[in-house]
């Protein structure tokens, strides 16, 4: 405990168990660290990476052996998938008894091996301290990701001397930050003399709090801009060269760039099977810079002309300075072609949406009137399925971290609990988690926990009483054979939210036409002593566009059913 | 695919086995040959790691591998720069009447007799894994009884160290 109030952890999420006693006992006293009781340990994970991701600080959760350590296995693969600095803490039986099948005994650090960036089990009271030490240092540093921490408990109950700070042993661990000077040179020759650059930004940049920078680069430049679903606000919105978000449902401008690119400037991106499409027809013609702090993200999924290992801030602040020297001597491309395509493209396809023909609420309505109502450092998460993409599409993000979500793994149930985490990092925001009816029924449980510890927070159930993404695919590829996407919360109203929300402490309010929409929206931003939570009870039938079919190439994106407008096109 | 062989200096903590070739068997890799041990430093193992793999992948998992906290430094070494080595033992069945034929088998691999039964002798060779092949088709015909194989070691030609220069 000594060792987590040295290494500055404010929060920590978790429960209570066995074997993590001896740590829970000085929590009671100690006036730095607060601990926030969850209700399930997923919670406990995900709230930590909601902290992690709004603040920059690391994200703790605590949680004791056996099943309290397996029910954290979700969020740390989440946070692995998307490199969230978050260090987990879990109890583990004595020494004695490991490996003897006993009771909450589970092999945690077997278990997460796969998908921690470190994990280590703790052998020696002295060494605590360090444990903890390089385990904040591992989780925060270099590609930022989960990192555990496994105590037995006869190891914690030891007296030992403490000294801090313990010295790091880490012989195998120096992550790049600097950029090589010759890559960066080559890089600014490549952005000069391209006609049809485009910069593919990445949650790096976020992690990396290059926003600035990159605004710089972008504005020196006059390059379009996407941003991918994990860096949503690294780049505002509002800006003109912003083209918006590029993959499986982006915009048709964003998609379209980068199929037409002749180079594309990957900064702290991964080029993730939901961007690229079909790999082999994805940016036919381009070249590619790629900036990551992970050598091994550079040329895994498409080979890099230029990579860079570096730190998105320190990469891009030197691009800044190589481009502008590049430009006093290069020929400087003119980008007004390139742009009247895009611009042409962003007119004909902008982002939208019908109404239902059954007369029933828009969701996309609902997201982006919450998105326009809301104060202007609104901090907005949400689950996974429709309401998320159209979370990303149709709220505007104009600063880093005000759009928090399961990327990678896409957890569904990711939203209520990583809101709570967001509203102990930054209680004096507005904090909306855009939430679907099937992914709130699974981790809705946490709202117990924001009521009594204060946490405000702001739940919007996009209720279309399916599982809507599945839906959406059965009815587009599997000949509307609706299997099992039925959560009958429309049919039988179970459960209620509204009473589900007052029965767990929180205000319950419902909007069921248009008309409702802005007061109830109004009426929850009105309520700051409680959580609340907004049934919306939409339409079954609405759905995400534009879309790019799994295993389909990028120019083949639909800008609506049956509309596909690159198809045709020269490209 | 060709074959490569990589020489991963660890630290010697407990679970780094496990980490290292967890990491090969969810990429997808199947290891040929793993063998394991001590190094001049106390505290730094060294692992050799044989694999059949395409550059492309390669390139991928040594990235990945490298990605491994208590993995130090990953080095891939070419057969003609280096000295790899495997030791094998074998007991063949070598009753009276065969007993010279094998030895001279034995004698031909520069392999020496370890143990002797009526019934049996049992070999010890090092070598190349082409050079073990070699001397294994040569003492089928006889009766292979029991083979036990280690793992390849292979160490670079020449004065310089890849301790050395990972530990400093």
């Amino acid at each position: 405990m000594r060792s987590l109030e040295a290494v500055g952890c404010e929060v920590v999420f978790g429960i209570p168990g066995g074997t993590i006693l001896p740590a829970y006992d000085p929590l009671l006293d100690s006036t730095k660290v607060r601990h926030i009781l969850v209700r399930h340990e997923q919670g406990a994970g995900h709230a930590a990476t909601g902290y992690a991701q709004a603040t920059g600080k690391v994200g703790v959760c605590m949680a004791t052996s056996g099943p309290g350590a397996t029910n954290l296995v979700t969020p740390l693969a989440d946070a692995n998938m998307d490199s969230v600095p978050v260090v987990a803490i879990t109890g583990q039986q004595s020494r004695p008894l490991i490996g003897t099948d006993a009771f909450q005994e589970a092999d945690i650090c077997g278990i997460t091996m796969p998908i921690t960036k470190h994990n280590v089990l703790v052998t020696d009271a002295a060494e605590i301290p360090r444990a903890i030490a390089e385990a904040f240092h591992i989780a925060a540093t270099g590609r930022p990701g989960p990192v555990l921490v496994d105590i037995p408990k006869d190891v914690l109950q030891e007296q030992t001397s403490f000294s801090w700070p313990p010295e790091l042993r880490l012989p195998g661990y120096r992550p790049t930050t600097r950029p090589h000077g010759k890559q960066v040179r080559e890089a600014a020759k490549l952005i000069v003399n391209a006609r049809k650059p485009v910069l593919y930004v990445g949650g790096g940049v976020i992690k990396a709090d290059a926003s600035p920078e990159l605004l710089r680069l972008a504005e020196d430049t006059g390059i379009p801009v996407v941003t991918t679903l994990m860096a949503r606000g690294a780049f505002p919105d509002s800006h003109e060269q912003h083209l918006g978000m590029p993959g499986m449902h982006g915009t048709v401008a964003a998609v379209a760039a980068m199929q037409k690119s002749d180079l594309l400037i990957a900064l702290g991106a991964r080029f993730d099977d939901r961007v690229t499409g079909q790999l082999n027809s994805f940016a036919p013609d381009a070249q590619v810079i790629h900036a990551d702090i992970d050598p091994a993200e550079i040329s895994k999924n498409r080979r890099a002309d230029v990579p860079i290992v570096g730190d998105c801030k320190e990469i891009i602040t030197e691009l800044i300075d190589a481009v502008r020297a590049e430009r006093e001597t290069a020929k400087v491309r003119d980008l007004a072609p390139w742009w009247e395509t895009l611009n042409s493209i962003r007119e004909t396809f902008p982002l939208g949406y019908n109404w239902p023909d059954d007369g029933t609420l828009s969701p996309q309505y609902v997201i982006e009137r919450i998105g326009a109502m809301s104060p202007a450092d609104t901090i907005y998460t949400a689950g996974v399925g429709q309401h998320q993409m159209w979370a990303a599409q149709f709220v505007k993000y104009e600063h880093p971290r005000t759009w928090i979500n399961s990327g990678g793994l896409g957890t569904m149930g990711f939203a209520v609990p990583a809101a709570m985490g967001i509203k102990a990092g930054e209680p004096g925001r507005t904090v909306w988690a855009i939430d679907g009816d099937g992914c709130f029924q699974m981790t809705n449980q946490e709202l117990a926990t924001c009521a009594i510890e204060g946490l405000p927070v702001k739940i919007a159930v996009i209720n279309n009483g399916n599982l809507g993404m599945v839906r959406q695919w059965q009815t587009l590829f599997y000949g509307e054979r609706y299997s099992n996407t039925d959560l009958g919360t429309h049919k039988h109203r179970i459960p209620d939210f509204k009473l589900l929300a007052e029965a767990l402490g929180c205000a319950g309010l419902r909007a069921e036409s248009r008309e409702e929409v802005d007061e109830v929206i109004a009426k929850a931003l009105e309520i700051n002593d409680r959580p609340v939570v907004v049934d919306f009870v939409v339409g079954k039938d609405a759905q995400v566009w534009p879309m790019v079919a799994a295993g389909t190439g990028n120019s083949e994106i639909m800008a609506a059913r049956d509309i596909r407008p690159l198809f045709d096109e020269d490209l | 695919m060709t074959r490569h062989t990589l020489s991963v200096l660890v630290e010697d903590k407990p679970g780094v086995l496990a980490r290292v070739a967890g990491l090969f068997s969810r990429r997808g890799f199947n290891i040929e040959s793993l063998a394991v041990g001590r190094t001049e430093y106390p505290d730094i193992s060294r692992m050799t790691i044989v694999v059949s793999v395409d550059e492309l992948p390669l390139e991928q998992v040594t990235k990945q591998l490298n990605k491994l906290i208590n993995v130090i430094k990953i080095v891939e070494l070419e057969p003609a720069a280096s000295v790899q080595r495997q030791l094998v033992l074998i007991k063949v069945r070598a009753d009276a009447t065969v007993r010279s034929q094998v030895l001279e088998t034995v004698q031909l691999f520069r392999a020496k007799v370890v143990d002797v039964s009526p019934e049996a002798v049992t070999i010890e060779a090092t070598g190349t894994s082409e050079k073990l092949d070699a001397l294994l088709r040569m003492l089928e015909p006889y009766g292979l009884r029991e083979i036990v194989q280690s793992g390849m070691v292979a160490i670079g030609r020449g004065a310089r160290s890849i301790t050395a220069t990972a530990v400093r």
